[in-house]
């Protein structure tokens, strides 16, 4: 008898679970898995007169990835992102300790706000906004100059394809250091002090691998999100040179060539699949085993 | 699955919301902070003329006096080049469009594609064009008219006169220039970046050119590399003209120059001795299209006097007009812009340019397919 009713508790739960799940559950794949799927089979289809047709080929695959230029754009987006996820992890990580540790329960509220306001305005205006500060003659180069030194080249370059990635990702990493952070058993921290463990020495051996999964997502995401940018590239970087995200948007400028930029697009997947799978095995991997 | 057609695959990848941004922020936000983007839902879709266009045709100081007219609102769908253009009309569903506004070597493909209609020259105003401009090669198959230039320009260079100067870029050779070191800016399409190169190299005709040809000009472009200051959008490049991180552009010309000068932005433009590209603006009716005759009548406006002076001196960027009573409307009403354009009869014009033989028409790729000249170009760019 309770193992008849334990079975019937089971069963509801269950299909409360799946009618709570469903709708993500459905949405999903309408909206992503299917044209997924379309993506993958776009990249066999070929392009006449400009025009799409459905088709079996490899020649988008091999023109693509035997394309110098691709390898190029591959290399420097790859590189790019993961030092703009280094960088802005390892920048935010004294913030985000400021904020969970230090900072009282309302300052702390405050600067979390303040961080969730640049999501206010949308990202190209910032961008666009941002170019005023980095001309030739902007703000930046007019302190410089009154300051007798000389002035700096940003627009235009990888550095301004840098700080654009910073500016997209960082409000974010800290936030989410931040969380992550907070949420480190106090007490062992304590414990850690009481045993006369200096503070660096707490936080390296502590409170960081305490904290590993936060701070491993979080620049984890500063990598997904760089990687596929496409407004820091093309209006700080000026697509010199360009990004992946840049490449899929000329494959389609000239010749609309749907089926090759698609397959730009499905490698990107493939390596951020690559990348996230092995960044989460790292930072859940000694979890298990604990 | 033949039937199956995509008509607007972009949005697998989020492009549309991005290109619009590209395609001026500031219109962006002003059209959602007025609360809708894109056409206005007041009118019906029978009062509605749908072009097809590059970007500023669809402005109220061109497009106003059509609309009071005849009671009809125009909506502008907005391209930048010529193959987004002739992928937007190959892969839109029968009827989107009622007036096409193309480049003219695209009119052929148009034709031949069996999207455009054949047009009757006694409607439109051709004898008040310009002699050269009355039977445009390009406009014309066997003896039927298809398309109605609006505007044109030349390209050649654009460049800050704090940069170079006027006896710089007498030649194309000014791009490689001390002074342009790290200031070359680049218009992000090839065709008439690389047209004007080919033009410096030499080639007479600068789009029809041998395997060998086309390999000295890969060849050039890549030597411009260490020069390059980036690859601009069409709306980026005023903006970076203007804060001097672009000190040149090859392949462009007035339509990028003439605005800024007005704003006063030390910028002015060339033909080289090597040679010139002309763009033209052309408008032809679309065969699908439900409302033909308003179509024509929209290109009898654009094509008038009244509608030549505006479309002149269009907010987006001005061109030059093939119709001369247009040229006799501007000098009598604003001179001034009159003499900027160049369109006065009694100094040299921008006509004389065409007569010194200076200017090539601008073509696709001839001997070579637009892919290969498109994979130079992303070759270039990720040096």
């Amino acid at each position: 008898m309770t193992d008849r009713s334990a079975r019937r508790e089971r069963a509801g739960r269950i299909r409360f679970a799946v009618a709570l799940g469903a709708p993500t559950l459905l949405w999903q794949v309408a909206f992503f898995v299917v044209p997924m799927g379309f993506l993958v089979a776009m990249t066999f289809w070929s392009v006449r007169n400009f025009r799409l047709q459905p088709d079996f080929t490899l020649a988008n695959w091999a023109t693509i990835l035997s394309a110098g230029f691709f390898r190029s754009a591959y290399v420097y987006t790859f590189a790019m992102s993961a030092m703009a996820a280094l960088a802005v992890s390892l920048a935010a990580f004294p913030v985000a300790y400021a904020l969970a540790f230090k900072a009282g329960t309302r300052l702390r509220l405050l600067l979390a706000a303040c961080l969730v306001v640049p999501f206010f305005t949308s990202f190209p205006v910032r961008i666009y906004s941002m170019q005023i500060f980095f001309s030739p003659n902007g703000l930046i180069n007019t302190v410089l100059a009154g300051l007798g030194l000389s002035p700096i080249a940003v627009l235009n370059t990888p550095a301004g394809t840098f700080v654009g990635f910073l500016t997209l990702t960082a409000p974010l990493v800290v936030l989410l250091q931040t969380f992550a952070l907070a949420a480190v058993d106090r007490q062992l921290i304590e414990a850690a002090h009481n045993l006369r463990c200096g503070w660096m020495r707490t936080i390296l051996s502590v409170i960081v691998p305490s904290a590993r999964v936060g701070l491993v997502v979080a620049g984890a995401l500063a990598f997904v999100l760089a990687f596929g940018d496409y407004i820091s590239p093309q209006f700080l970087g000026g697509s010199n040179p360009p990004t992946l995200s840049i490449l899929i948007a000329d494959q389609v400028k000239s010749g609309n060539h749907w089926p090759r930029a698609s397959v730009v697009a499905v490698v990107m997947i493939a390596t951020l699949t690559l990348v996230l799978g092995a960044l989460l095995r790292f930072a859940y991997g000694g979890q298990g085993k604990a | 699955m033949t039937k199956f057609q995509i008509t607007d695959p972009r949005g697998l990848l989020l492009r549309p919301t991005r290109r619009a941004v590209l395609q001026g922020a500031g219109a962006l936000v002003g059209a959602a902070a007025l609360g809708g983007v894109g056409a206005g839902p007041a009118y019906s879709q029978e009062n509605v003329l749908n072009v097809l266009t590059w970007p500023g045709h669809g402005d109220p100081a061109f497009v106003k006096p059509f609309e009071d007219q005849y009671g009809v609102k125009v909506v502008a769908k907005e391209y930048v080049g010529g193959e987004p253009m002739l992928a937007l009309m190959n892969q839109s569903p029968p009827g989107s469009f009622d007036v096409v506004l193309a480049d003219a070597e695209y009119i052929g493909m148009l034709q031949e594609g069996g999207f455009i209609d054949e047009m009757n020259p006694a409607d439109y105003p051709l004898a008040d064009y310009w002699p050269e401009f009355q039977k445009f090669p390009l406009h014309w198959k066997e003896d039927k008219l298809y398309s109605v230039m609006i505007r044109f320009g030349y390209l050649g260079l654009a460049y800050r006169t704090d940069v170079l100067t006027e006896e710089d870029v007498k030649s194309y050779k000014a791009l490689w220039s001390e002074k342009a070191k790290g200031k070359v800016g680049f218009f992000d399409w090839y065709l008439p970046t690389m047209g004007c190169l080919s033009l410096g190299n030499g080639n007479k005709s600068p789009f029809d050119i041998d395997e060998a040809a086309f390999e000295t000009l890969k060849e050039t472009l890549f030597s411009l590399r260490p020069q390059a200051s980036g690859f601009y959008s069409m709306a980026d490049q005023f903006a970076m003209l203007t804060n001097g991180t672009a000190g040149v552009i090859p392949g462009v010309g007035d339509w990028v120059v003439l605005l800024l000068q007005k704003e006063g932005v030390p910028v002015s433009a060339a033909v080289p001795d090597e040679g010139g590209i002309q763009w033209t603006e052309s408008m032809s009716i679309v065969s699908s299209s439900a409302k033909k005759d308003l179509a024509k009548q929209f290109i009898q406006y654009a094509s008038s006097p009244e509608g030549q002076f505006r479309s002149a001196r269009l907010p987006a960027y001005w061109a030059s007009i093939p119709n001369k009573k247009g040229w006799e409307k501007m000098i009598a009403e604003a001179p001034e812009d009159a003499a900027k354009l160049r369109h006065t009869f009694d100094a040299r014009n921008v006509m004389d340019e065409y007569k010194d033989g200076k200017i090539s028409i601008r073509q696709t790729p001839v001997q070579q397919d637009i892919e290969t000249w498109n994979d130079a170009w992303s070759e270039f760019k990720a040096m």
